[in-house]
């Protein structure tokens, strides 16, 4: 009876049926394969020619150099813009995230009359398109006379920026179990040092998060700055008005450094979560 | 009045305690004397009472009506971090953020404690856990993070400590050695322990005395076997076991028993187990009582005949019969498989018989499916 | 619970919410107001009287129209292909990744931690004379010789497409990575093949992300104007483009006013309709 399995053959796939199976059950695979190269192709462009040899015009490649590396702030009104987004970013990433952790926490734990109307005011500025918030901000400096320039332009970055901060700490204000806090009292703790021994430190890692997304969508703006700022240069600004005549390499050494400098601090992150876990 | 609170000690009275919410009443004129030194054990289904009956106790919910006295101390309205009261939470509630020796020290800190280190460190012996002072809650087992919970509240020597259903997530082995632990804890270290449960046979093992909660209400209290061999209300007696209930009218005086007709029969029961206020009443008898014999053989005690077997499950120490009886109504027995006699068979005839001292009596207006339903939602705890 | 817990919430909202008030809220009435102002007669660029002409967004909007509707064909036209190729990818990382998750989670963001404006200007090159692809393209005689790429609509749609990418596959993939896949073994075992398994139990459970990712791009994308001004040409512009050369080029404050508050209306009263339509309730 063995010896009759053991004699008849194997039945094969014949080779088409076996690939469209293969190419059915690796659709997706392939799919991000194209998906994540197309996400990078801009990415790679920038990296690539921020070692062109190119002087002030960053068209077409003229040569490999390492020079735009060495001398980041070779061109003029590069790194003063880079120091004007930092100093702005800081600045509005300090209030946004004061203030908006404020506003979570009042809306994600107490129940109080005027709760629902506070989510929609808090979730207005995230559904109006950037030209109304800057155009309108504007607006109102020029009638106060106030010019546009680096204080209107915190100004206008906090503003945008609350909602996400917002949005961000209340969802991990959610997740926090309220027997911790119970038992927190149950210890002897009364509500402030419950607050600062067991609520803070538990809601830190969204505060933290809230603050780094403030910080990149600050750092990053560039139409609600164009409306707040006047003649002060900011990293996209500068940018952009540099288009017409070519970006300078050192933008894409700049650039490129963020790039590589938020995937550190991300990954870091990650792997120190990890960390903590185990 | 606050700062003396904390060192109030004593027993621990609830008068007439209501909690509503809205037209709800969670719990309802519950009175109760919890004695100093005592494993108390609050037992009841989902929804009776008992949780919220705990939380009040300890601080984090304020009764509606009603007061809380530790000893001479009224303690109605105090914080939670005013009493000397440590609650062992049902999930544990861990500091996720804090080591485990931070965790056990908190409360200690909290109060300005000195030695703060030597109290940490007696405390994990006795729970025999020395070894994770250094980890982190998450990376402890359920069984070790619960007793670190307990841990954390028996270090701070509080005057009663609650214990909110605190095995409930562990498995059933570990829970059984949990329990043992728990109440060679409580006899060590002489504290007060309340304990709410759902599970009867848990009440059993660790409480000295149970008290029975059933929407709002306590039914009963008293010690495992007071409430086990004499309950007094038809939800006592199928909670905590089961039993077997038998309407019937009481018939005469025969000294100090009491003859009873049911649906026919005679059967005698002591005059000072029976809780009917009429002649009405509802004879119980738990399933292990009874003895099956076949018809013909001679029998003792009170005897009721016409019985045939429905169904027969062997389940290794025991025997469980279905008996219906020639009134409709199924009986359950249990024969203990002592004797190497084999069981009886589905269809016998047969005669139930018991000893009438096991016999209780409850009211003939008592609702005869209280306490049997098992509510899905105990199936996997609160 | 004591009386100071009352007061609690409202003494947390009040510093944000004097901010938003002063900063959002209070601009947003002036915008109103200046809408509806006109210039005043010789007098110098920028002074304008408040003369309750509501003809001006009549004015603003007819003579724009054009640009309005561009701006909302592209707004649609890139989230549509927005949707169409983040939720494979979140499909893809959710259910395929495994340990990979978060690996491939960061990847999808980090491209958008170069500056939106080089990122941008990047696909200007690339698209363009100098670029690769479009010699490639005209070398396999895809396109003709004569056409380019940048300075187009499709340049534009393109570009804005990529650059709300992320804001479509995050809460897509948020809410793809909550469905628990055994619902899924379970319509298998309930007879359903692979499409029917998706178009009947996960689609319809990751509607909610497919709400979120659709507003979250829909609306910075109607009212962008950096992707037209960079990759298209003077005959594709938006309404984004006609407003900030109000304020900037030809003064005129009370037309821009009056696009920015149509556009912020038209947006308001589309999402209005889309998330009542698509019933999810809380989104934020």
């Amino acid at each position: 009876m063995s010896q009759k399995i053991k004699d008849a053959t194997i039945p094969t796939i014949p080779f088409k049926a076996r690939f469209s199976r293969w190419f059915g059950r690796n659709l997706l695979r392939i799919y991000m394969v194209f998906g994540f190269t197309y996400l990078f192709i801009p990415v790679a462009y920038t990296f690539a020619f921020s070692f062109n040899d190119s002087g002030k015009s960053n068209l077409i490649w003229k040569g490999f150099t390492l020079r735009n590396w060495q001398n980041p702030c070779g061109a003029p009104e590069v790194c003063s813009a880079l120091g004007n987004s930092i100093k702005i970013g800081l600045l509005a990433t300090t209030f946004a995230t004061i203030l908006g952790t404020m506003i979570a926490f009042a809306v994600g734990r107490y129940a109080f009359r005027g709760r629902s109307s506070s989510n929609i005011l808090i979730f207005l500025p995230m559904a109006t398109p950037e030209v109304v918030l800057g155009a309108s901000l504007l607006s109102l400096f020029l009638v106060f006379k106030i010019n546009p320039g680096f204080w209107p332009t915190v100004i206008a970055h906090v503003m945008f920026c609350i909602s996400f901060v917002v949005v961000t700490v209340k969802a991990r204000i959610a997740s926090l179990d309220p027997r911790l806090e119970q038992a927190a009292m149950d210890l002897y703790a009364n509500e402030l040092e419950t607050f600062r021994r067991v609520t803070l430190p538990l809601v830190a890692p969204g505060i933290a998060g809230a603050a780094l997304l403030a910080f990149s969508l600050s750092f990053d703006d560039f139409i609600i700055t164009n409306f707040n700022s006047g003649t002060l240069m900011t990293f996209p600004k500068f940018v952009y008005v540099s288009a017409a005549r070519g970006i300078p390499a050192q933008a894409n050494v700049i650039g490129s450094s963020m790039f590589f400098l938020a995937l550190i601090l991300v990954i870091a992150g990650q792997v120190v979560n990890r960390k903590k876990v185990r | 009045m606050s700062s003396d609170a904390i060192s109030a000690r004593g027993d621990l009275r609830l008068t007439r305690i209501t909690k509503s919410y809205g037209d709800f009443k969670a719990v309802d004129d519950l009175t109760l004397t919890i004695p100093k030194g005592s494993f108390f054990a609050l037992l009841g289904p989902s929804g009776c009472g008992k949780t919220t009956t705990l939380r009040m106790v300890a601080g984090l919910e304020e009764p509606t009506v009603g007061s809380i006295h530790l000893g001479d101390t009224d303690i109605t309205t105090t914080r939670p971090y005013q009493r000397p009261i440590n609650t062992v939470f049902q999930n544990y509630a861990l500091f996720p953020h804090l080591t485990i020796f931070e965790n056990i020290a908190f409360g200690l800190r909290r109060r300005g404690v000195k030695d703060v280190k030597e109290q940490v460190d007696k405390v994990l012996n006795l729970v025999e856990l020395p070894h994770l002072a250094g980890r982190k809650p998450t990376q402890l087992s359920g069984g070790q993070q619960q007793r670190i919970a307990l841990a954390r509240a028996i270090v701070n020597r509080p005057a009663l400590l609650l214990l909110d259903e605190p095995l409930g997530a562990l498995d059933l082995k570990l829970r059984r050695q949990m329990q043992i632990e728990l109440k060679w804890i409580q006899r060590e270290v002489g504290l007060t322990f309340v304990h709410v449960t759902h599970d009867q046979e848990e009440a059993m093992t660790m409480a000295d005395t149970i008290a029975v909660m059933n929407e709002g209400k306590i039914e009963q209290m008293g010690s495992p076997a007071d409430l086990y061999d004499n309950p007094e209300t038809a939800f006592v007696a199928n909670f905590l076991g089961q039993s077997n209930l038998i309407k019937g009218k009481i018939d005469g005086n025969d000294g100090d028993n009491l003859v009873v007709d049911l649906y026919g029969q005679k059967i005698s029961m002591p005059k000072n187990r029976s809780h009917a206020v009429d002649n009405s009443l509802y004879a119980g008898i738990r399933p292990e009582k009874f003895r099956i014999s076949l018809l013909g053989t001679p029998v003792r005690g009170n005897t009721l005949t016409g019985g045939r077997i429905e169904d027969v499950s062997y389940i290794g120490v025991s025997t469980q019969y279905v008996v219906a009886m020639p009134w409709g109504q199924e009986v359950m027995v249990f024969e203990q498989n002592d004797d190497g006699i084999p069981p009886f068979d589905k269809g016998d005839e047969v005669v139930i018989s018991w000893e009438p001292n096991f016999t209780f009596g409850l009211r003939g207006d008592e609702d005869v499916e209280a306490g049997t339903e098992v509510n899905p939602e105990e199936l996997e705890g609160e | 619970m004591s009386l100071p817990k009352v007061r609690v919430p409202y003494l947390l909202l009040f510093p944000g919410f004097a901010f938003l008030f002063t900063f959002f809220i209070l601009p947003i009435i002036n915008l109103a107001q200046t809408s509806t102002q006109t210039p005043i007669k010789g007098g110098d660029t920028g002074q304008y009287e408040q003369t309750f002409a509501f003809s001006n967004y009549i004015t603003a909007f007819t003579e724009n129209k054009e640009q309005f509707a561009r701006s909302f064909v592209f707004a649609t036209c890139s989230t549509l292909l927005a949707l169409a190729i983040a939720y494979p990818l979140a499909y893809a990382i959710a259910f395929k990744a495994g340990k990979f998750k978060n690996i491939l989670l960061v990847l999808v963001v980090a491209p958008f931690f170069t500056s939106f404006l080089l990122r941008t200007i990047a696909w200007k090159q690339i698209l363009g004379e100098e670029g690769f692809v479009v010699p490639g393209l005209r070398s396999l005689h895809i396109i003709s010789q004569q056409t380019t790429l940048t300075s187009t609509s499709f340049a534009v749609v393109a570009g804005m497409t990529y650059n709300f990418l992320p804001f479509m596959t995050l809460p897509l993939y948020a809410s793809l990575e909550r469905i628990d896949p055994r619902t899924i073994e379970a319509a298998g075992d309930l007879y359903a093949n692979g499409i029917t398994a998706f178009r009947r139990v996960t689609m319809p459970l990751s509607l909610p992300g497919v709400v979120a990712g659709t507003l979250l791009t829909f609306i910075p994308a109607a009212g962008d104007y950096v992707n037209a001004a960079i990759l298209g040409s003077p005959t594709s512009k938006m309404v984004g483009n006609v407003i900030e050369s109000r304020y900037f080029k030809i003064v005129d404050y009370p037309t821009a006013a009056a696009l920015s508050f149509t556009l912020m209306a038209t947006i308001l009263v589309l999402v209005t309709l889309y998330v009542r339509k698509a019933g999810t309730e809380e989104l934020v």
